[in-house]
């Protein structure tokens, strides 16, 4: 059901009880797939939704699991992620989620049970400071102890979760509380009594900008993942954007697919894995037009060295975004899709012109750096080369539809977000702030339960998918084809990369030893084994894998000591990247001391 | 438009804030916890609730930092969900602090012989008063901008301090109009 269908139905207010609330609630906020695990806390709700038809509850097999679930379900879908758990250890197992959440600015609802209300306090079975634990992991929080209030709470729950900027909360429900019977009230009801989140651009300051962007020469768009939660049109209208002005666009690691790969303006990935042209372009040029991006240190690597010479234009709907790391000369607080709207007609309306000459000359610049083709690799024929499995994967998917790609973290990660690239918003599910191990498959189940027919593929690492790797169990119950493709390197290969460079190749702790047979694993689980160990090998086997209508494990055996590059050590400036090994690069202590 | 007024300078300012929130369960916690998970300093805390029928409270901070944390902590304050508005006091105002700020402090001296009238002597010319006397000691109470209190209290270091109480710093806005 639509949300706007909901607002107009609920007026009248009825007698409930409080895990009756809870699924009313839901599908008064046209809620359709709850990602949970139930236990004591939480029996009333899970009895109330044994009767409901409409809602899919899809069982976890980790509350961490069902966080990155529902995240992978709202950043795929631009709905909010629901998830239902229990108190203490459900929560606490949540808190990983949740902090990932908050620093991507996903949109969740998470429901929590608790103890009843008079054991509070008292160190009860499966109790926990839930609000307490989850404060500073969440946009914000409610402890409900009256019946009544709970109807306003859950719908204030979700207005705050998806509007501004976006942001996962938690809702604590005593289970007395759930039992307790009270007046519901609609979706209808609500009005904040402080919560006002700012959209609407200043019109000065777009006019500003729009000034800014007609006298540069050297300009660079530094697109971020607030172009994607603000939603599709703002990617539309970002790709209007550079029609109209022919500038060249960058994205940060969230960002990707706002703006597509295949378009000549492209020019990769920005910051630590980024390209030779885009972090060039980035400290080289005259005007940042940073559109929802927030100068991550993934991005700006030494601050005082970033992009010396530019004059920043910074959008952004959180305002403490605003000269957080970098000074910038123009903030403007708004949503994207409403700023990109009045640039581009202010720009049109104006009749503005870019600065022709000073263009060109910066597109021959950066034409010269594209040369230095950052993202190349030896191949080889005896090894599976990780970055040639994900230009495979590549090319062998480019048929198949829609594909979303989830990914865990480290350099598969990396390779990914550098070599597999996207024309539309929506496909692609990292961890990106909070660099989550085990993010990907969950992820992707939460993908494919909102996309049933897509492809779904998890770029893994043997390390990172071994943290989550019970829910290929809730990929069965689901009958969710997912795909996962490990990149089996042996290693923790990102902390192995930092060992080779920063500590003298003492890899303390880095081999994965004792690795299970993954193929057998798989089928163990009941999904699909598959192992490519030599490059001859790797399109059949990807094949097979795509042909496959269940889940897959694939162990794609890659040469164990590839490092990720380009690279910008760090403490250093974004034209200082090693390329290769070969570039050697000294790393200051200060660098050292940054993670 | 977002006022990016130029805030470069790395020395660090002592300032007043106060923030005005919803008193709603856990409202103090989210406001401490954000200077703590964030690393600013908080030099004093006045908490109280001001309109019982609102239901507001009013949280006064004294925190130090450069102009740009001062910013940065003025925005993340401004984000909390309960926040109703956030007033820099020590920010300048038609040539003077936009705000008004008083502290009150309870001060045990104790001491005999020529401290004893020498204390007394001093917290006359401070017009502290003693709300508790014996024949050994006194507790003065005082009120006024910190800095007053300060001086007072190094005064009364030699004399005989015992112990000090001090509530934080409330503020006001000067003239007919509220915060």
């Amino acid at each position: 059901m639509d949300k706007d269908d909901t607002l107009t139905l609920e007026a009248a207010t009825e007698t409930l009880t409080g895990a009756q609330m809870v699924i009313r609630a839901l599908k008064d906020q046209g809620v359709t797939h709850l990602f949970g695990y139930p236990g004591g806390a939480v029996l009333p709700i899970y009895d109330a939704l044994f009767k409901a038809n409409d809602i899919t509850h899809v069982l976890v097999r980790h509350e961490q699991g069902a966080v990155h679930a529902a995240e992978g379900y709202a950043r795929s879908t631009g709905k909010p992620g629901v998830v239902l758990v229990t108190s203490g250890p459900g929560a606490t197992n949540a808190v990983t989620g949740l902090t990932d959440a908050l620093m991507d600015s996903i949109p969740l609802v998470v429901l929590t049970g608790q103890v009843p209300t008079h054991l509070i306090g008292t160190d009860a079975f499966q109790e926990c400071d839930t609000v307490g634990i989850t404060r500073p992991c969440t946009k914000h929080n409610w402890l409900v102890k009256n019946v009544n209030d709970l109807s306003r709470v859950l719908h204030e729950a979700f207005d705050i979760a998806t509007t501004g900027r976006p942001g996962p909360v938690v809702v604590d429900i005593p289970k007395d509380v759930q039992f307790q019977t009270g007046d519901y009230h609609g979706p209808q009801a609500i009005h904040h009594r402080t919560y006002r989140p700012k959209t609407e651009p200043d019109a000065g300051a777009i006019a500003r900008a729009v000034e800014m962007m007609a006298a540069a020469k050297r300009p660079i768009i530094y697109s971020g993942g607030g172009i994607i939660n603000s939603g599709p049109e703002a990617s539309k209208l970002l790709r209007e954007l550079v029609d109209l002005t022919g500038f060249p666009i960058t994205s940060t690691l969230m960002g990707l697919g706002a703006f597509p790969a295949s378009r000549p303006e492209w020019l990769g990935l920005v910051g630590m894995h980024g390209t030779w042209e885009a972090n060039n372009a980035m400290h080289d040029c005259d005007l940042m037009i940073n559109l929802g991006a927030r100068f991550d240190d993934r991005v700006t690597g030494k601050v005082s060295a970033f992009s010396p010479g530019s004059k920043k234009i910074h959008l952004d709907i959180d305002a403490s975004q605003i000269n957080k790391i970098v000074h910038v000369e123009l903030g403007i607080v708004a949503d994207a899709t409403k700023a990109l709207r009045e640039i581009v007609r202010v720009w049109k309306a104006g009749k503005h012109k870019v600065q022709a000459d000073g263009l060109k000359a910066w597109w021959k610049q950066i034409d010269t750096w594209r040369q230095k083709k950052s993202l190349s690799y030896r191949n080889s024929d005896r090894l599976i080369k990780p970055q040639y499995a994900i230009d495979r994967l590549y090319a062998l998917t480019r048929d198949k539809g829609e594909v979303y790609i989830t990914t865990e973290v480290g350099q598969h990660q990396m390779w990914a977000a550098q070599r597999f690239h996207f024309e539309e918003p929506n496909r692609w599910m990292t961890s990106g702030g909070l660099g989550t191990m085990g993010y990907g498959l969950p992820a992707a189940v939460g993908v494919q339960m909102a996309h049933p027919d897509a492809l779904v593929i998890d770029i893994a690492g043997e390390a990172s998918v071994q943290m989550t790797m019970q829910e290929m169990s809730t990929a069965i119950q689901y009958d969710l084809p997912i795909k996962i493709f490990i990149l089996n390197n042996e290693y923790m290969g990102m902390v192995r990369q930092w060992q080779e460079i920063l500590h003298g190749g003492r890899y303390s702790h880095s081999y994965s030893e004792a690795l299970p047979d993954f193929v057998k694993m798989a089928e163990a689980f009941g999904c699909v084994g598959l192992r490519a160990e030599r490059p001859d090998e790797l399109d059949g086997k990807i094949k097979e894998m795509l042909s496959v209508r269940k889940p897959v494990l694939f162990d794609c055996r890659v040469d164990p000591t590839e490092n990720c590059y380009p690279m910008i050590p760090s403490g250093a400036a974004h034209n200082e990247m090693l390329l290769s090994p070969d570039d050697g690069g000294e790393i200051s202590d200060a660098g050292k001391m940054l993670v | 438009m977002h006022d990016t007024k130029i805030k470069l300078s790395d020395e660090v300012e002592r300032h007043t804030l106060t923030v005005l929130v919803d008193n709603e369960a856990g409202v103090l916690a989210r406001v401490v916890g954000l200077f703590s998970g964030r690393g600013y300093n908080i030099e004093s805390l006045t908490v109280a609730e001001v309109d019982p029928v609102s239901r507001t409270s009013r949280i006064t901070i004294v925190t130090s930092g450069t102009p740009a944390v001062i910013e940065q902590i003025e925005n993340q304050l401004r984000r909390l969900v309960p926040t109703h508005k956030v007033t820099n006091w020590t920010d300048m105002k038609d040539g003077q602090k936009a705000g008004i700020e008083r502290e009150m402090a309870l001060i045990k001296v104790a001491g005999s012989g020529e401290k004893r009238v020498e204390a007394l002597r001093m917290a006359d010319a401070f017009r502290a008063r003693p709300v508790d006397t014996t024949h050994a000691s006194f507790v003065f109470e005082i009120t006024g901008a910190p800095s007053k209190i300060d001086s007072f209290i190094d005064l009364m270091r030699p004399l005989g301090l015992v112990e000090v109480s001090r509530t934080g710093v409330a503020a006001i806005s000067r003239g007919p109009e509220a915060m």
